[in-house]
């Protein structure tokens, strides 16, 4: 007797199976457009990043520039594109700093265990156990204001929570028996990691990616409020938002719209986080009701 | 006789995120009388616990109810709204799960949770209903009736958990009981307990049940009727009688004849000449943290030969395999593979050694990498061991294909493509492509349906006469073991308590455990149940429960025959009989049970 003429409709472990979603459609269109502008701003915007358009601070929108000037009389529309690429660079380039930092480590723990497992979960414990905003103060205070010091303890602290996600999803798979029947044939380390472990890793891995990239934004953006981020005349949104938050009292939105540019970056990248874990989470579903 | 559910074209249907609605349930007509037990029998897939949750108006998230009407009582329960169906749950209908354990809220006292749906329901006070849920734990023949719902329910075993969770559903009174699998995760000494309790209160109670199971001798027990499912159709409705003896339609047949005899009814092969040992195992201790799961065992494999391992869950079988293929250290004794001695952690093996002794796991689903195409999974042994690349590698993945009957084209597809029996197929042929002199089966083929599971064990019969393989077959599964086995090993609470040829083993004289092991498999015959519960080695092995690290015999404490004072106290000796049986018992050998 042989099973082998079961029909199994196919069901590949591949993203394939992604059905855009009307708020995926929307959101992944806000995060394109500004993508776009980021690429091209320079040609794109209608002034320099830092010129003096108008004699006049803070003027309304529609006057001076399409969206106004800011305290000293520059373009926000064009400091808005200009800096569009700060944010989303160094939202970006933390990112990754953090990555490379949480994955190697969460894994390394959660494969070697033993000791180097406690050590560096301890050091992960102490520094998440810091207020985040405290300890980039600290740091930022005592080696200075330099982009290069800024995006490294950024990526540092963000690391603390892709360092948890990694661990637990290396405790996870790591005790599947593919993994077993790997080691039992005499894999590797290396191969177990970068063979068995992290491909069945990528799709939460990807979700862990965007909500951080998230944070780091608004992590950035908040240390630029604080004048610890990036420093003028560079243009960056959270920077824009501090420096004409005077000019609330005045009436001008010179500060509100950085602020709502923020918002719509982080929220449409958490929505799209949202959307394409529920599509990861309907894939376990469909399994139960195969059965 | 009236009716106490009656369905009527039952359509339902469930979809793929995004997808359409396909149909898992067509047109499934049934009705269940007053103390009436409805089996619904088919194999994974088949639609059958789908069914049963629509007698409750009730589908699974992602699932409808599209056609069809469920009468309860006299009642369309699909016209109900929402809140009446509800109401009408636990009280008028109840449900027991597979799994006890993950039913039961494990940071409550049991005696709450058995008494929570009549409360909800406005039945009683909480006095009163503890005293009613007491009478029924004393119907259900638990020990300590009075005693045993003050405790959580991690302290009570397995068996008594699933008799409690009948409890829970018993406790409203219901007309109408649905019981889904709820002795398949039950070892067979475990089963007979519970279900002489489910059997016994349906019949007090005159409830009625529709019991869902793939089990066939199971069903012959406790049914009156059956109703055969395949692919969420009707194939064949009767009489438990006529269908166990007189099946009409193929597909019912073809059920049938997969069940496979009970253990002492199968002509056993006459011992093999002595062949030397691909695995020679000796003194094995192993544990995990300050438990110790194996003590003393020692077995050898010899070559091209099978040798069974069973027991109950808990025993160490598993254990045994990982210990043998080095994934779980071993705290003394000595492991030699093909006549040479290797180091008991694998990273400290040759290569060599690793490749002659391959594991092959239970759950076919986890593992294989599900990320890797079949030509990498396959592929991987052949380059590690055998050094092969490129298109003498592709050759030889599509010959290993072949060698467990699969078509060379799935050589592109990935794991979640195959089905269970298809991913278990490609275990095997990826234990083989490493050339291996042994094989350790753990369980391999106990999460597969009836008549898959008989064709993965055909394969490896095959396999073995031709390719002059091994296997330690792993397995709770007397029956398969019997019909396959040239040796057995039989282990209780980390311990050898029988081992010799299969001939030997399953005839007698037996060990005390292994005599309630055989005569726990359910036959296929109707009143099997009520002969075999009133035994007396039947009640003493449900009085107690499996002790691990057990001072001297650890099968004393549920053995009818233990010799109070010795049997507790000192390690039993291993007896030498003839045939090459090997038992350790107190009993001297003429006083070892015979039948």
């Amino acid at each position: 007797m042989s099973d082998t003429s079961d029909i199994v409709a196919p069901r590949k472990p591949t993203f394939a199976g992604l059905r855009l979603t009307r708020t995926a459609i929307f959101a992944g269109s806000v995060l394109l457009f500004w993508l776009v502008l980021a690429l091209f701003g320079p040609w794109i915007a209608p002034h320099g990043e830092a010129e003096i358009i108008s004699g006049q601070t803070f003027a309304p929108i529609g006057e001076g520039g399409l969206l106004g000037t800011d305290k000293l009389g520059r373009d926000v529309l064009s400091r808005l594109i200009y800096g569009v690429r700060t944010t989303l660079l160094l939202a970006l380039v933390t990112t990754v700093i953090s990555f490379a930092i949480g994955v190697t480590l969460g894994f390394a723990a959660a494969i070697l265990k033993g000791w180097f497992d406690i050590v560096v979960s301890r050091i992960v414990e102490a520094f998440m156990a810091f207020p985040s905003t405290l300890l980039a103060l600290v740091v930022i205070g005592a080696f200075g204001t330099s982009i290069t010091v800024l995006v490294l303890t950024v990526g540092l602290v963000l690391s603390t929570s892709v360092f948890r996600v990694s661990r637990a999803l290396g405790y996870d798979i790591g005790v599947m028996d593919f993994v077993e029947a790997a080691r039992a044939r005499g894999e590797g380390t290396w191969w177990i990691l970068t063979r068995e472990i992290l491909p069945n890793s990528t799709a939460p891995l990807i979700a862990e990616f965007g909500l951080r990239f998230t944070f780091s934004i608004l992590f950035l953006s908040g240390l630029s409020f604080l004048g610890l981020g990036v420093q003028e005349p560079a243009a960056d949104w959270g920077l824009m938002v501090q420096e004409n938050v005077g000019g609330l009292f005045l009436g001008s939105s010179a500060a509100l719209i950085p602020a709502a540019c923020i918002a719509s970056l982080t929220v449409s990248m958490n929505l799209l986080v949202d959307w394409f874990q529920q599509r990861q989470q309907g894939e376990t579903v469909l399994e139960k009701i195969d059965q | 006789m009236t009716d106490i559910l009656t369905i009527k074209h039952l359509r339902v249907e469930g979809h793929p995120p995004g997808g359409a609605y396909v149909p898992i349930v067509k047109d499934v007509s049934l009705n269940v009388g007053k103390g009436e037990v409805l089996a619904l029998i088919g194999e994974s897939g088949s639609g059958k616990s789908t069914i049963s949750l629509a007698a409750m108006g009730f589908a699974r998230p992602g699932c409808r109810i599209a056609q069809g009407e469920v009468w309860l009582n006299g009642r369309d329960i699909m016209a109900l709204s929402p809140r009446d169906r509800h109401a009408l749950r636990g009280d008028e209908v109840s449900y027991v799960a597979q799994s006890a354990a993950a039913s039961f809220n494990p940071a409550l006292r049991i005696g709450r949770q058995v008494i929570e749906a009549p409360l909800w329901h406005g039945a009683g006070d909480a006095s009163t209903l503890t005293a009613d849920a007491v009478n029924l734990y004393r119907k259900l023949d638990l020990p300590n009736p009075e005693t045993v719902g003050q405790k959580f329910p991690h302290q009570v075993s397995g068996g008594q958990l699933q008799r409690l969770m009948a409890a829970m559903a018993m406790s409203c009174g219901p007309d109408l009981m649905i019981l889904d699998e709820p002795t398949t995760a039950l070892d067979v000494t475990t089963q007979i307990e519970v279900l002489k309790a489910f059997k016994d209160i349906i019949r007090d109670q005159g409830t009625a049940a529709i019991y869902v199971t793939h089990d066939l001798a199971v069903v012959a027990q406790v049914a009156d009727r059956i109703l055969v499912l395949k692919n969420g159709e009707m194939v064949e409705a009767g009489p438990t009688d006529q269908i166990l003896h007189d099946p009409q339609r193929d597909y019912t047949k073809t059920l049938m004849a997969a069940v496979r005899p009970a253990p002492h009814l199968v002509n056993h092969r006459d011992t093999v000449a002595a062949r030397p040992p691909v695995v020679s195992a000796r003194t094995l201790t192993a544990g995990y943290g300050t438990v110790t799961v194996l003590s003393d065992v020692s077995i050898d494999v010899p070559a091209a030969s099978v040798v069974g391992v069973i027991g109950e869950s808990g025993c160490g079988k598993s254990t045994l395999a990982r210990v043998v293929a080095g994934l779980t250290p071993l705290r003394k004794g000595e492991i030699m593979l093909d006549g040479k001695a290797v180091a008991p952690n694998l990273a400290d093996r040759p290569r060599e050694a690793l490749k002659d002794c391959q594991i092959v796991f239970q759950m076919a689903d986890t593992a294989l990498n599900p990320r890797h195409r079949i030509s990498d999974i396959l592929g991987r042994p052949l380059e590690f061991y055998q050094g092969r690349k490129g298109s003498a590698r592709a050759d030889r993945v599509g010959d290993l294909l072949e060698l467990v009957d699969l078509p060379r084209s799935f050589a592109s597809r990935y794991p979640g493509e195959l089905s269970g029996g298809q991913k278990q197929r490609i275990n095997l042929a990826r234990a083989l492509a490493a050339d291996p002199k042994v094989i350790l089966c753990d369980e391999v083929t106990s999460a597969l349906d009836t008549v898959v599971a008989a064709g993965v064990i055909d394969l490896l019969k095959a396999l073995k006469d031709r390719l002059g393989v091994a296997y330690m077959f792993i397995s709770h599964d007397l029956s398969t073991v019997a019909s396959f086995a040239d040796e057995v090993v039989v282990l209780y609470a980390g311990r050898v308590v029988e081992k010799g040829p299969s001939k030997a083993v399953f005839s007698p004289p037996f060990h005390p455990y292994t005599k309630l092991l055989l005569s726990s498999v359910p036959e296929m015959q109707q009143g099997w149940l009520e002969g075999v519960a009133n035994t007396i080695e039947a009640k003493a092995a449900s009085a107690g429960s499996v002790v691990i690290g057990a001072k001297g015999c650890p099968f004393s404490n549920r053995c009818a025959l233990a010799i109070a004072g010795t049997c507790e106290t000192v390690v039993p000796p291993v007896r030498e009989l003839s045939g090459g049986l090997q038992i350790a018992c107190h009993l001297a050998a003429d006083h070892l049970p015979l039948s």
